[in-house]
């Protein structure tokens, strides 16, 4: 059988762990939850009961092939939307073949699709989930291979696996693979995500021991190294890939620089003020943690990683160095495609269709996952990619509801986001959008014992919230963003500091990276003017 | 003459007449979902209100104000009626020596001896036509498992039983003496107090691998209980270990015996049963209500605004049937929390049984294990069993709601392990 948990669900009650010991185990203070994603079927009893027994229902399992059989998913009664001609004879292609697009392709069958549906992706896997990869695979307690997502129907689709797309004619509604060939469509799902940012020298990145994380086999080759017990890992990037990956090397007792250009650890999603406690974290539990610190070169011997030189004018002797330096998402396939495309992702509107160059909302393309950039309105109206695993799974719902919907029955995606960290026996997990705020104050428990919630503000009024080993209050926090309380918070509670004093966030500015973009405008009348995005 | 007001929808509630069938007036009292009584009593029935109060940090349960003519109580309060941070402190050094993160396979290891108690109970329901299911396992049952967890000697339990009917009597809000209620309590937790107190000291002389002994002799890192929170934390445990599994295999039993054909497929489908005590905590849960509760704060809910000071009362048992929530509430349906009928929001498969937030039941993994284990065994092992009087007698409190007497007519026990 396989499972997932749904770390955006779960508020660490423990009660998988109870049940199935062997297959969730609580780290650190007991909030923080490692699984294993494919049980062994003699434990298939207790993991039953250790699902039902999740009181948030964030255990999502299949109960291995004989008990799934080829069983079609049962569409749900619908109401409103597209024609019944399109539910029966329409096309679809979703390219992206990994949580969002996987999530998409389920929900059209779920939601009555029987038209035909085709599923690209660039791996050759089935659908896997990624979170594992930087945490129980890395401690050696999952095999790379072993993360597959759950299907608990067979989606009926064509899956066109390890052939990634390679372009896309809107005025044909075509999309053109590696292979060759070509799939036509009537409504199309972009859903191709993000990959990570390689290491900038390619030498170097081409020594043994210098690796990303990001797919099942950059997982397995890291997974192996510190098999192998190196002398030392470098983690370039204390973003929240890098910090997993120090966590995961202090478990295992392995020597761990951290090099961090910036202030802190996790400086651009929390903060530099809670980024400090990050640090304060890392430092305690052994790491060799260097802030702003650049890696300046990555030096080999016989093709091996041996030393890095770091801006500090130290030298580490290393065998691993993992580059953790944020993703890039993957649009090239999209260029001249007309689409509002580029590094920043996929501009769409907030019920995830894409839009044009022009600035013009398509009816037939749409936008989920990592790639997407929608427009936040809780959030000033922002464009945000939002690369978290909850988003994914709630914009590719929406998305698909959408594709199948008239414009009277379609849905805006205004979940407020929400993510999570498992790092240094600790759960970290965020709320709304910390990263525009402009302060952060210690709102409930104690920053010394490492519980505790921030709230983050931006010009009187509550943006965001990170709970550390306080996850059972997020969607409280989550219930002041949507109605957009006062900053810093009036309110009396348990466990509240004395005085609440908030102090500056620390977030860096970052320019938006829809700013490169380069447009040229042409025609006269507004019958022939247009935009036109020029290449990076 | 005076003129009396009609009594309200939850004074009808905590009637005992009402016991047997609480659930039209729940739904009365849905109908505002969070509502005022006359007393100041905040009362929230729906089940989005509850379970945002249940994760609200302006919620306390702590007792800030005793009710008139309460006498003191001679000890400190136990973590059900603390606030974190000292609420989770509490919490988490009990935990150290029952579950995850320090001791995660304790509970599962129990599962031969729950199935080896409750085995010899069914034994020895052979030989009658007739049997009473709370008297003869429902009960005996989580007596003899947490007795044996705590490290509390089970012949002693016609000592405790008295006391601790007199402390959850005093949950009750209902009409009645409530000076002479606490009182009662208070002579109870006095009792009971010297009852622990000598059992801690033999447990510290020797200590055995029951809780009790590990928390009496074990330091751990966030420090050790005190005496007196040693011994409320032991009376909260042994309370609520036995009076409200008790209500969930009893209330199991009754409803498996008013639908028959579900006791048939449990027979046939024994993986069934998962999913089918989770239904049962959603359907008939053993706690109805927490009591006790208040606002620190003004809470804008349910449209409309709680004032801070005012006590606050969650009817968890309202809040699972809630229409807006679950489609068909006042429906038994094992098949509810089954995975397969799961569709793509969850937030529907969810129930109130355990509550939720810090104050999350304690013993939950237990009592799933216990009433999944004895609704299994007897569901296989008595021979067509039939209610002898339906409903049957209620206890007379309304919060641990369950059948006084389950008699069931039966044609025989089959052998266990067949």
């Amino acid at each position: 059988m396989r499972l997932v948990v749904d770390l955006t669900r779960c508020q660490g009650y423990a009660q998988c762990a109870f049940l199935a010991p062997d297959d969730f185990t609580m780290q650190g203070q007991g909030e923080a939850l490692l699984y294993d994603p494919e049980p062994a079927d003699e434990r298939r009893e207790r993991v039953l009961r250790a699902a039902a027994a999740c009181p948030v229902q964030a255990i999502v399992l299949d109960r291995g092939p004989a008990r799934n059989g080829d069983r079609a998913a049962v569409p749900a009664p619908r109401r409103g939307g597209s024609t019944g001609d399109f539910l029966r004879t329409g096309r679809i292609v979703v390219v992206g073949a990994s949580l969002a697009g996987a999530r998409a392709a389920g929900a059209l069958r779920y939601k009555g699709f029987r038209g035909s549906l085709t599923v690209i992706g660039d791996e050759a896997h089935d659908p896997y989930d990624r979170p594992p990869l930087s945490k129980q695979v890395q401690e050696g307690r999952v095999d790379a291979g072993h993360t597959g997502l759950p299907r608990r129907r067979a989606i009926e689709a064509d899956w066109r696996l390890g052939v990634a797309a390679t372009g896309l004619d809107l005025a044909a509604r075509q999309v053109r693979l590696a292979d060759g060939s070509s799939v036509g469509f009537d409504r199309l799902l972009i859903a191709t995500g993000v990959r990570a940012r390689p290491w900038p020298d390619p030498d170097e990145a081409a020594l043994e021991g210098v690796l990303v994380l990001r797919t099942r086999e950059d997982a397995d080759g890291l997974a192996r190294l510190l098999a192998g017990r190196p002398r030392r890992v470098l983690v370039i990037g204390a973003g929240f890939t890098g910090s997993e990956v120090a966590s995961v090397c202090r478990t295992l007792d392995i020597p761990v620089t951290v090099a961090e250009a910036g202030a802190a650890p996790l400086v651009a999603a929390l903060g530099g003020t809670i980024g400090a406690i990050a640090a304060e974290v890392q430092r305690d539990a052994g790491v060799d943690l260097r802030c702003g610190v650049r890696v300046s070169a990555l030096e080999g011997e016989g093709g091996r990683l041996r030393r890095a030189r770091l801006s500090d004018g130290s030298t580490l002797d290393v065998d691993v160095a993992v580059a953790a330096l944020g993703g890039i998402r993957n649009v090239e396939w999209l260029e001249g495609s007309g689409l509002a495309s580029g590094p920043w992702g996929v501009a769409c509107d907030a019920g995830c269709r894409a839009l044009d160059a022009n600035g013009l909302v398509t009816d037939d393309v749409f936008v989920a996952g990592d790639v997407a950039r929608a427009p936040q309105p809780a959030f000033g109206y922002q464009f945000l990619a939002l690369e978290h695993w909850g988003n994914a799974v709630a914009q590719a719902e929406v998305a698909a509801h959408n594709m199948l919907s008239d414009q009277a029955h379609r849905w805006p995606h205004l979940e407020v986001p929400v993510f999570w960290s498992t790092q240094f026996g600790h759960e970290i997990k965020s709320v709304g959008v910390p990263n525009i705020a402009d302060e952060v104050v210690v709102t409930q428990g104690s920053v010394p014992d490492r519980r505790f919630v921030a709230a983050y503000g931006r010009r009187g009024r509550l943006v965001g919230a990170v709970t550390v080993d306080h996850s059972t209050w997020l969607d409280f926090y989550k219930g002041q963003i949507e109605r957009a309380a006062p900053f810093p918070p009036r309110w009396r509670t348990v466990d509240q500091p004395a005085a609440l004093e908030p102090e500056p966030a620390g977030f860096p500015t970052h320019p938006s990276p829809t700013q490169d973009a380069t447009v040229v405008l042409t025609g006269h009348d507004p019958d022939e003017r247009r935009a036109t995005l020029l290449p990076p | 003459m005076a003129i009396t007001a009609p009594p309200s929808v939850f004074d009808q509630i905590l009637d005992p007449a009402h016991r047997a069938d609480p659930y039209p007036l729940y739904a009365e009292l849905r109908r505002t979902p969070v509502a005022r009584q006359t007393d100041g009593t905040w009362i929230v029935s729906g089940y989005a209100e509850i379970v945002a109060l249940l994760h609200d940090p302006r919620i306390s349960s702590e007792q800030h104000d005793l009710p008139a003519g309460a006498a003191a109580s001679p000890l400190p309060p136990a973590f059900l009626q603390l606030d974190p941070p000292e609420h989770d402190r509490l919490r988490r050094i009990v935990t150290r020596h029952y579950g995850p993160p320090h001791t995660p396979g304790r509970v599962d290891a129990m599962i031969p001896d729950l199935r080896r108690v409750v085995s010899g109970l069914v034994d020895g329901l052979d030989g009658s036509t007739e049997v009473d299911l709370v008297d003869q396992v429902a009960y005996p049952f989580p007596v003899t498992v947490i007795c044996d967890l705590l490290g509390v000697p089970r012949e002693d339990e016609p000592r405790f039983h008295p006391w601790s009917e007199a402390l959850i009597s005093a949950l009750d809000p209902g009409s009645g003496d409530q000076a002479e209620r606490q009182r009662r309590r208070v002579s109870a937790m006095t009792e009971m107090g010297q009852y622990f107190a000598g059992l801690i000291h033999a447990h510290r002389q020797a200590p055995g691998s029951d809780l009790l002994s590990a928390l009496a002799t074990d330091d751990s890192p966030e420090g050790r209980l005190t005496d007196p929170q040693l011994l409320t934390t032991a009376f909260l445990l042994l309370n609520a270990g036995h009076e409200t599994t008790v209500n969930l295999i009893a209330n199991g039993m009754l409803t498996l015996l008013r639908h028959p054909d579900v006791l048939a497929r449990l027979r046939r489908e024994p993986e069934l049963v998962i999913h089918l005590v989770e239904e049962l905590l959603r359907y008939e849960p053993p706690v109805q209500f927490l009591p006790n509760r208040s606002a620190l704060d003004d809470i804008e809910i349910g449209g409309t605004t709680i004032p801070a000071g005012s006590p606050v009362t969650l009817v968890l048992a309202a809040g699972s049937r809630d229409p807006a929530h679950v489609r068909d509430p006042d429906r038994f349906d094992p098949d509810r929390f089954d995975p397969d009928r799961f569709g793509l929001a969850r937030d529907t498969d969810q129930h109130l049984g355990f509550g939720g937030g810090p104050h999350y039941c304690f013993g939950a993994p237990l009592a799933r294990l216990e009433t999944q284990i004895a609704l299994t065994e007897l569901s296989r092992r008595l021979v067509d069993p039939r209610l002898v009087v339906d409903p049957p007698p209620y206890r007379a409190n309304p919060v641990l709601r369950g059948p006084q007497h389950l008699r069931v007519a039966i044609g025989g026990v089959l052998p266990a392990g067949g």
